[in-house]
């Protein structure tokens, strides 16, 4: 059985969770982002950022969790230097549901995912060991971290494989970065836990996995030992491991992280957040429609599942598509999108900074659908665009019709016209009808004497 | 002027340029100076003479310095102040001072009060005589043989001794009051939220307020006005406005139901604060108010409540005391860093030990149910029986602290009995209500306090009463 525990920074708020400091430290100096509070320092007190409530609930909502009536927060108690107050602010469920969210759940293939439940808590600081010059190991803390808003989602073990659990992982990355809360690709702004065990033994949680590449890998490799050691009629020991990147392997932690006892109880500087049902429903009404009923939507639109989900998933691409796309070109801005521009583009960065905008692809597929442009001509157009911008208007009228083009529009003209062309096969004069179509379609610019010979080699046959 | 003026007609002066702040203020530093024997400060402000000539500046210049111009304003050493160290009498906070003000300072500040030091108390807060300080004990004013009380024992002293008019205290489980009984002193315990904590170094942070201690009501009320209201820093103070921010005129004990509460007046009591208390009673229907006993069954057990809830928030508001990013001079190099924090932490007394580790158990797994589970459970059940009570009745009595003041050294090494003269006091703390101790009396020539409780947001009206109850003080 395989669970997950995500954590995720809310990297698009202003602040930390409990003080002005910045919520994205990324690049600072050590120990710049810092305050009196998000340092613990005595008489100091947390206040609560509202704007990490709502992107939370956003993310429960997300995952059709039942958002919490109320809010409450905890204090988790255990000593490392990572957490200047010696206890990390969190939720915890003692009193009733009082975390953000609770008992969701999502499809991930053919798998329906429980979520246990959604909450929200602070970030500690960051540890760097480094090799004294006196030969003694230092460790060096900086706490421009401390403090950052994090969203943990828990699930049930659902997964039936290592493969579906990264699926997840990439669906919530997703999921998260079409919300406008996070920026999962940012260097440890998302990380996962996973818990496993096998034929009933005791649960192994696997930690310090930094990708979701690695998670699936940290995850098969811990199926692998565990029903190894299962066979071997050994026992698996409840433990916490770490995976070793290096290595490939996860080795059981030091810390003996399953003794501790946190001491959980009421972060009393919090007072409760009573949330009403109008606040949750305004926050609903303003949600953006999630990845999963986009890509249903897409499906519907008549997109194989494969381009939905790649155009449901990344927020640049779909607004995009949202925009270009009319009920006749569906398909096929998808496809220009998905296969040309996500194939020249081929990083979120490069498409970020991409030319290309709705208009140049509303242009390129109404260019396609009316034969003006051929498939491989809108891909080497779009190209273009998307390096250099342009006007795509007069781009495709000088595009439209040349010699390289006629193949395809004589192609196009016989297999539109099949009783033409089987007039003509009998009657040769017959064939002008075709012609006429042909300069019809590129609008008067093809060549009527090779039109002739391309649609001849077509009939067969002498003329 | 008159070391036991007050606030009112110091800043009267202060105001009409009869009298200057500095001359003031260079008296009550010569004042502290000599009563340096009793040992109610743990650091002076250097800067009060300049301060104080600075709010001479604003009134030679016709401007307004404010309600406490020039009043000399003592602040308890766990209250953080940015010039001034704050060490909670605390070799953990050795030489450590603050980068900010609490909100209580910069209130009294923005009205003219001068600071005049930072007053000793029990490290950390955790005591109820002032001994437990790891820069001696202080010394009751009244006979430097006994102790001052505590943990605000420093506040109290300083300002029975005349040496600051006003000073801040702060109360977890009666550290105001307690002190403000045994010194022969008014002392408030806010409602809870009515105060900002903004700056007050946490020792049980659900249920602790700052509350003033002076020599009269009146200056109690004044500093309350002063340092009341909601704190943007601080989200518990929201909702705990108080619903009339304007004194009421009159004398608020006539008309008023009073309880006198019978837990908090056993047979058991001693005999010398019970003739106080029962001269209090009669002062109080001297006044207009009907007297009767009543019953708050859950207070048996709130003592037991109090230190189980205490020391479960003492345990994690003080782990933030590693040595590391602050504290005292302790080479942490060839340490781990688990052994490195433990024999840092060996730096604290012996009263915090003790409750640190007993807040490691309370609530721990398999024992929360037992323990920090059951007191939370108490602290709800007193809370409606409290509730109920102030459904029929205006205020509950009770003397302030079971006994009187008591030689230095007679109770140290008796920590429970020591915890049980709080059990007067615990109730508001727990319950989050207000309550003030008045001096109404003496034994043996040392001073006897009684306590009045209001219901929650009503601290003006019950400072009114308090006031009233004062003037019939003999």
């Amino acid at each position: 059985m395989i669970g997950l525990e995500i954590h995720c920074q809310l990297t698009r708020l202003k602040s930390k969770l409990f003080c002005p400091c910045r919520a994205d430290y990324r690049g600072m100096e050590p120990n710049t982002n810092v305050c009196p509070v998000c340092m613990g320092l005595p008489g100091t007190l947390p206040l609560l950022n509202r704007g990490a409530v709502r992107a939370a609930l956003l993310i429960a909502m997300s995952l059709n969790c039942e958002p919490a009536g109320r809010l409450a927060f905890f204090r988790k108690n255990y000593f490392y230097p990572d957490l200047p107050k010696n206890f990390q602010i969190t939720q915890y469920d003692v009193f009733g549901d009082t975390s953000v969210g609770g008992r969701g759940s999502v499809r991930v293939g053919d798998a329906e995912i429980r979520i246990t439940r959604v909450q929200l808590e602070e970030d500690p600081g960051r540890l760097s060991y480094e090799g004294g010059h006196d030969g003694h190991a230092v460790t060096l803390a900086d706490y421009n971290r401390a403090g950052v808003p994090l969203v943990e989602v828990v699930t049930e073990p659902d997964f039936e494989s290592p493969r579906q659990a990264r699926e997840f992982a990439g669906m919530l990355a997703d999921t998260v970065r079409s919300l406008g809360v996070a920026d999962p690709g940012l260097d440890g702004a998302m990380r996962a836990d996973g818990n496993v065990s096998v034929m009933g033994g005791n649960k192994v949680e696997v930690k310090n996995v930094n990708s979701f590449h690695d998670l699936e890998k940290a995850l098969r490799f811990e199926l692998t030992r565990q029903t190894g050691l299962h066979k071997a009629g050994r026992a698996i020991p409840q433990e916490t491991r770490h995976w070793d990147e290096r290595r490939r392997i996860t080795i059981p932690s030091r810390a003996k992280e399953a003794e501790l006892d946190y001491r959980y109880f009421l972060e009393g500087d919090i007072p409760w957040v009573a949330l009403d049902p109008d606040t949750v429903r305004g926050i609903r009404e303003s949600m953006p429609e999630s990845v999963l009923s986009r890509q249903g939507r897409y499906v519907g639109y008549g997109m194989s599942p494969q381009v939905a989900a790649a155009l449901a998933a990344d927020p640049l691409c779909h607004a995009l598509f949202e925009e270009a796309h009319t009920a006749e070109t569906a398909r096929l801005v998808a496809n220009l999108i998905t296969t040309d521009f996500m194939g020249v583009m081929d990083t979120r960065e490069k498409r970020e900074s991409a030319r290309l905008d709705a208009e140049h692809l509303a242009a390129l597929a109404g260019a396609v659908a009316d034969g003006r442009l051929t498939r491989s001509r809108a891909r080497a157009l779009l190209a273009k665009l998307a390096r250099e911008g342009g006007d795509a208007g007069r781009m495709i009228e000088a595009e439209s019709g040349p010699a390289a083009d006629l193949t395809d529009v004589v192609e196009q003209v016989m297999r539109e016209e099949p009783d033409a062309v089987a007039r003509a096969r009998t009657n040769p004069p017959a064939v002008n009808y075709l012609v006429g179509m042909v300069m019809k379609k590129t609008r008067g610019s093809a060549d009527p004497q090779e039109t002739l010979r391309l649609i001849g080699e077509r009939l067969g046959g002498p003329q | 002027m008159d070391p036991h003026a007050s606030a009112a007609d110091i800043a009267g002066a202060v105001m009409s340029g009869k009298e200057s702040a500095e001359d003031i203020i260079r008296d009550v530093m010569r004042r502290i100076r000599d009563a340096s024997r009793l040992n109610i400060f743990i650091a002076v402000n250097p800067d009060a003479v300049s301060d104080a000539r600075r709010i001479d500046g604003v009134v030679r210049s016709g401007g307004d310095p404010g309600r406490l111009a020039g009043v000399p304003v003592s602040i308890k050493d766990n209250i953080c102040t940015a010039k001034m160290p704050t060490t909670c009498a605390s070799k953990m906070l050795e030489g450590y001072v603050s980068p900010y003000e609490a909100t209580v300072v910069e209130r009294l500040r923005s009205q003219g009060a001068v600071i005049v030091g930072k007053t000793n108390m029990d490290e950390f807060a955790m005591g109820m005589t002032t001994e437990f300080s790891a820069y001696g004990p202080t010394l009751n004013p009244h006979d430097a043989e006994f102790v001052p009380g505590g943990s605000s024992g420093g506040s109290a002293a300083s300002v029975a001794a005349g040496v600051s008019t006003i000073s801040l205290g702060s109360d977890t489980g009666g550290s105001v009051r307690n002190p403000a009984s045994f010194c022969g002193v008014a002392g408030l315990k806010p409602t809870y939220g009515a105060v900002s904590r903004y700056g007050l170094v946490s020792y049980a942070n659900s249920i602790e307020q700052v509350g003033p201690l002076a020599r009269t009501v009146r200056d109690v009320m004044l500093a309350y006005e002063v340092i009341s209201g909601p704190d943007p820093r601080d989200a518990t103070t929201a909702d705990a406005r108080p619903p009339d921010g304007s004194a009421p005129e009159g004398a608020a004990l006539e008309g008023s139901r009073v309880g006198l509460v019978r837990q908090m007046a056993p047979d058991s009591l001693h005999s010398g604060v019970r003739d106080v208390f029962e001269s209090a009673v009669s002062g109080m229907e001297a006044a207009g108010a009907t007297c009767e006993e009543v019953s708050l069954d859950m207070v048996d057990h709130s003592v037991a409540a109090y230190y189980t809830i205490t020391s479960t928030e003492a345990g994690s508001n003080l782990a933030r005391y590693d040595n590391i990013r602050y504290g005292y001079e302790l080479d942490g190099s060839g340490y781990e860093y688990h052994r490195y924090v433990t024999r840092a932490r060996d730096g604290f007394g012996p009263e915090v030990k003790r409750r640190i580790i007993a807040g490691g158990f309370v609530p721990s797994a398999g024992y929360a149910g037992r323990y920090f589970l059951k007191a939370l459970k108490v602290k709800s059940r007193l809370t409606r029986e409290a509730d109920k009570l102030f459904e029929q009745y205006d205020y509950l009595a009770s003397p302030t602290v079971p006994v009187p003041p008591f030689r230095l050294g007679e109770m140290i090494d008796d920590p429970v009995a020591l915890f049980q003269l709080d059990i007067n006091t615990v109730t508001a703390n727990l319950t989050g209500k207000p309550a003030v101790s008045i001096p109404y009396g003496a034994y043996r020539g040392l001073p006897v306090g009684v306590q009045l409780m209001a219901d929650s947001r009503k601290d003006i009206p019950l400072l009114e009463a308090a006031r009233s109850l004062e003037g019939t003080a003999p």
